[in-house]
């Protein structure tokens, strides 16, 4: 992996990755670019390619062809989708999070709360539920103060009103601590108003851009349906910056 | 009783007894979670072909049974990165054709005279102080390179990508769990054998999950009931007049369903 000089907002950058498995061409020639305090997120079909990419980015997978470069010591907190954990091994919600590295237990404590679940912390791993292992995970990938946050399907198991719950959490997450977030999603409807950025994958890139644009793309309409698409509820958010009349980014100088 | 602890061979047997099944506590807890007995079983049928090796080529039985079984680790980990067929079938492949062939090389070998049984089933009570010695040293090094490695090696155990993402070299720490795992089995043949060694690793562990809430808890608990086996089991072979290892392991087995089937505390 690349390093990328250390005076940009630039977090992780990948350029060209392609990747095949035998005959099957998984990934053609993709390219995304991460900054500090954006929101990008991959949508896709099933089998499109999203993990193979994110595998790819985390340095878990190497790609055919294509380079990564990322930002020098990048601190990288991950949600994988899923976690087994085997009914063998006893493990509470507090021992689990400390397998990341050395916490205190009262930052464990804040963590859970900030994410809505402090009553897990005593809890046995096997016991929770789906809807709170994500949160579980979750902080586990914050306590690691990430720059990155890099998140595969997080609201996977989780019911309707907690997705939304938990995508409005990561948006917050990411203006208050100024990481840059990429995540993977089914859920079209939810991730259009808590995204900066989306990138609509099918083995290559179909479209990309501002949620609202990729929602009227015909390359996304194509992939997911005309109907599908008009049921989406697309709003503007503005927890990072503010668009002008025409729908262009006004810079913000001078916040922090 | 007291009488007893002042025989040297009763002394040395319970010092090495105890030894491995304080070990036997943390890495048979690892076994039991990353549901790695097959490839115990494995690693202690290869250890008879070690000793035959050893014998045919004149080298010291304990080292070359060290050696042989360091060499089985790295192979069987070798394997397991790049499975050609399935992983139990492999391990079911190894485990018996080892021990088929251990047993052909060591009758081959006829002028030296060895008690197979002892091998199979262990002979604590004729443990000698190099014996005892080795099984010391090991205990110490594993009980060490555990306490090291703790929390890597849970994090490992619990999910490969997260912890290889937040920096642990997992290749590296499943290699060293195979080892230590080798390192193991190979000194305490002469405890409870090639055929009963997995049981100590896994049954003080697997009776000691109800009792625990952590990892830690269960580590410490199949320690103490490790050894607790081993103290009955000694006392039961030596005034019943039975083999030691299987008595050993009659006892870890009868805790075992005593705790299984120990009514749960309501929560």
């Amino acid at each position: 992996m690349e390093e990328l000089d250390g005076d940009n907002r630039v977090l992780l950058r990948a350029r060209g990755i392609t990747k095949q498995f035998g005959e099957r061409k998984v990934l053609d020639n993709i390219d995304l670019e991460i900054k500090q305090g954006q929101i990008l997120t991959l949508i896709g079909p099933n089998g499109a390619g999203k993990t193979t990419l994110v595998r790819i980015t985390l340095g878990l997978l190497s790609a055919d062809s294509g380079s990564i470069s990322q930002r020098r010591n990048l601190r990288v907190g991950y949600m994988p989708q899923r976690l087994h954990i085997k009914p063998t091994l006893p493990l509470t919600v507090a021992r689990f999070l400390r397998l990341g590295g050395h916490q205190n237990d009262a930052v464990i404590a804040d963590c859970l709360k900030k994410l809505h679940v402090p009553h897990l912390v005593d809890q046995q791993m096997v016991e929770i539920s789906g809807g709170e292992l994500q949160r579980v995970l979750l902080a586990r990938a914050l306590l690691r103060k990430p720059e990155l946050l890099i998140l595969d399907e997080p609201a996977q198991g989780v019911d309707v009103a907690g997705q939304a719950e938990l995508y409005a959490l990561i948006d917050e997450i990411s203006a208050e601590q100024d990481c840059g977030v990429l995540m993977i999603s089914h859920d079209l409807h939810l991730v259009m108003s808590a995204t900066d950025e989306v990138i609509c994958l099918n083995h290559h890139v179909c479209c990309h851009g501002k949620p609202e644009q990729v929602s009227n793309d015909p390359a996304y309409l194509d992939l997911f349906g005309a109907r599908t698409a008009e049921n989406i509820a697309v709003y503007t958010h503005n927890h990072t910056h503010e668009h002008d009349i025409a729908g262009a980014v006004i810079p913000e100088e001078g916040k922090d | 009783m007291l009488e007893l602890l002042t025989t040297d061979f009763f002394l040395y047997a319970l010092v090495a007894g105890l030894s491995l099944a304080l070990v036997a506590g943390p890495l048979g807890s690892f076994i039991v979670w990353r549901q790695m007995s097959y490839f115990g079983d494995t690693l202690a049928h290869s250890a008879l072909l070690g000793i035959a090796i050893g014998l045919v080529t004149g080298s010291n039985p304990q080292l070359s049974i060290i050696v042989s079984s360091a060499i089985f680790a790295c192979l069987l980990a070798l394997l397991d990165r790049k499975p050609a067929i399935a992983t139990d079938a492999l391990l079911g492949i190894l485990a018996h054709s080892t021990l088929a062939l251990g047993i052909v090389v060591l009758a081959l070998t006829d002028s030296v005279r060895i008690d197979l049984e002892a091998y199979l089933f262990g002979a604590l009570l004729t443990i000698n102080p190099t014996d005892l010695m080795w099984v010391i040293v090991v205990a110490a090094l594993v009980a060490a390179t555990l306490g090291r490695l703790w929390n890597q090696l849970l994090s490992a155990t619990v999910h490969m990508e997260l912890a290889q993402i937040e920096g642990a070299q997992v290749q590296r720490l499943n290699l060293i769990l195979m080892l230590l795992i080798a390192l193991t089995i190979a000194v305490s043949m002469k405890i409870v054998g090639v055929l009963l060694i997995t049981s100590l690793l896994i049954i003080p562990p697997a009776a000691a999950r109800r009792l625990a809430n952590t990892p830690e808890q269960m580590a410490v608990t199949a320690s103490a009931i490790g050894a607790l086996s081993v103290i009955t089991g000694l006392l039961v072979a030596f005034y019943a007049d039975v083999p030691v290892g299987p008595a050993i392991v009659v006892v870890a087995t009868m805790i075992f369903f005593l705790l299984y089937f120990y009514p749960t505390r309501q929560k």
